[in-house]
């Protein structure tokens, strides 16, 4: 510290904390109705203290069709978010692997050319391309299936660029020293780069993971079999269905539910999380 | 870019691209191709014929004051959400940057709303805000202020703006305090020692070094609120009021899907996408520029 001003330094954490608490008070609200029974939620004022229903709730969440969305229970849709979330994730890292494998390590005609396709797709997000997209995997036959929510999603300009810097930064020696050893192209891949890149790979799995569960256009579109909706998309027609009558404690348990395992895996990879953050976005 | 030492093989590098390069093509070009071409037609009411138009969509777009009213919300919506994220990430990450202990402790409380994903923060404020029963629509009735985001197009803007600046505040944190953290203590020290106080250090030393990240973090933020809100308004106002909260993708995606105006959604995307590209250009003009400063 530069200078010794206790004055200062209350200052700032009162700052601080104040920020903390008006941002988490979002999440302090959904989780006090998600301990409350369906009366005391809808009585107002709000309660402030959590009650004591967290686990009857818990427990009507996941195994009561008639109260979570549709008939479609909980559980059943943060399977579906956990399949989709893995698979976007491993996707998106396998195939820029190998990519940018290419792209750095061989002289191919094209290599340029595939190089700037692949750049060109940062500029085509979803949101400008839904109606022929979908048009798309509805063509292949790709509707209410894993492969439909997924597939389309899982190229990536980022990671690739990503994997390229890795892969710029591994000194030349190692090639040279596997190819007298004797060592072909994918062994030099499997036995050399990958377990190089293992820090990457896992930084930008955190990061990925969460852009996979936190999808909800797509799924949106993509799934009109409740049996293959996703939580985060549940949300919505958990208030949707329940337009008269907001059951309330079960929608914001699910919320709870929804955001916990992306929010766990930010907290618990803290800094694999802030690696892989300014990594790809730079 | 190539490696000085690099494989020549006659198959193996097409293989290895083939993945990402197929669905590129499938599901990135050709889409993007249809919508443009799309752009150029016009489909009857009951989607039996479709007439080649060239740019009558376009035209329609372009002098349509409805479409203006959401260009302008739209900007309105992103630049406000940008301006409230990074103010508060910014007196977050100055106040963050002076203390000594507990920096990171702090820091891990405020990254977690990153990973609430859109829809979800959504809900959150929307069940807050509720007219009937919301606590904070609560505490304001108290104040005499009836609030209803269902009938008012300007709370319901507002309540918007809160939702997506709330989920954005982690991001702009993350990446100030690490630029802030990254200025050499001894300058900092050099400006205590010649008298500067903290807020006087703050504005001629910190701010103008975390510049360019502020840059780079407007863009990145004017791209999040043209384009992953979405989920928010879709779960908070749905467009409404009135359209008081219809944003440009939200437009296209109403126009398309649910209007089935296929040839003015498809021609929209397509102003879209040269907005995106536009942007891109720019993120990476000026990227390449901050790599001078370094």
């Amino acid at each position: 510290m530069i200078e010794n001003r206790p004055l200062g330094a209350f200052f700032s954490h009162a700052v601080i904390t104040t920020g903390l608490l008006i941002i988490a008070f979002p999440v302090w609200i959904t989780f006090v109705a998600a301990t409350h029974d369906s009366v005391r939620v809808s009585q107002v004022p709000f309660p402030l203290i959590p009650g004591d229903q967290f686990f009857v709730n818990l427990k009507a969440m996941f195994s009561s069709p008639e109260e979570s969305i549709g008939g479609i229970p909980v559980g059943m849709m943060m399977l579906n978010s956990l399949i989709m979330a893995l698979m976007i994730a491993s996707g998106k890292i396998v195939i820029s692997l190998l990519s940018a494998f290419a792209i750095v390590y061989f002289q191919f005609r094209f290599r340029m050319f595939f190089f700037w396709m692949i750049f060109v797709t940062l500029m085509l997000p979803v949101e400008v391309r839904i109606l022929p997209t979908f048009e798309v995997v509805a063509d292949l036959g790709m509707l209410n299936s894993y492969w439909g929510l997924t597939i389309p999603l899982i190229a990536s300009a980022t990671a690739t660029f990503m994997f390229r810097q890795t892969f710029l930064a591994v000194p030349d020696e190692l090639l040279e020293a596997a190819r007298i050893d004797g060592a072909g192209p994918m062994r030099f891949f499997f036995d050399i780069l990958l377990p190089i890149s293992r820090t990457s790979i896992a930084a930008l799995f955190v990061i990925l993971f969460i852009f996979g569960w936190n999808q909800y256009l797509w799924p949106l579109l993509i799934t009109t079999d409740k049996s293959m909706y996703t939580v985060v998309m549940g949300i919505k027609s958990l208030l949707e269905t329940a337009e008269g009558d907001p059951a309330w404690h079960i929608i914001m348990m699910t919320a709870l539910m929804a955001m916990l395992p992306p929010v766990v895996v930010v907290l618990a990879m803290q800094n694999l999380f802030v690696k892989g953050l300014t990594e790809t976005d730079k | 870019m190539l490696k000085r030492v690099h494989f020549k093989s006659s198959w193996l590098p097409y293989a290895l691209v083939a993945p990402q390069i197929l669905i590129t093509l499938v599901f990135f070009m050709w889409p993007a191709g249809q919508s443009i071409y799309q752009s150029f037609l016009i489909e009857d009411a009951f989607g039996l014929t479709t007439e080649f138009v060239w740019f009558e969509n376009y035209e329609y777009l372009l002098t349509d004051s409805l479409y203006f009213d959401t260009v302008y919300r739209t900007l309105f919506f992103s630049l406000t959400v940008a301006f409230f994220s990074l103010s508060i990430a910014l007196l977050l990450a100055g106040f963050t940057d002076r203390i000594v202990r507990g920096a990171m402790f702090y820091r891990t409380m405020l990254i977690w709303p990153y990973a609430v994903a859109p829809v979800i923060a959504g809900a959150l404020w929307v069940f807050m805000f509720d007219p009937t029963l919301g606590i904070l629509a609560w505490l304001l009735d108290g104040f005499g202020w009836n609030w209803n985001h269902k009938l008012n197009g300007g709370e319901a803007m507002a309540l918007v703006i809160g939702a997506a600046t709330w989920k954005q505040i982690s991001y702009n944190f993350l990446f100030l305090i690490a630029a802030m953290q990254s200025i050499p203590r001894s300058l900092i020290e050099a400006a205590a020692l010649d008298g500067a106080g903290p807020f006087h250090r703050f504005w001629t030393i910190i701010f103008p070094l975390i510049m360019p990240t502020g840059f780079f973090l407007l863009v990145v933020n004017i791209v999040y609120a043209f384009f992953e809100t979405f989920g928010i308004i879709h779960v908070v106002t749905g467009g409404g009021p009135a359209k008081a909260t219809e944003i440009l993708v939200y437009k296209a995606y109403s126009d398309g899907f649910i209007g089935l105006d296929l040839g003015g959604s498809a021609a929209q995307s397509t102003i879209l996408m040269v907005g995106v590209i536009l942007i891109t250009i720019i993120q990476f003009r000026y990227v390449e520029r901050q790599m001078e400063y370094v």
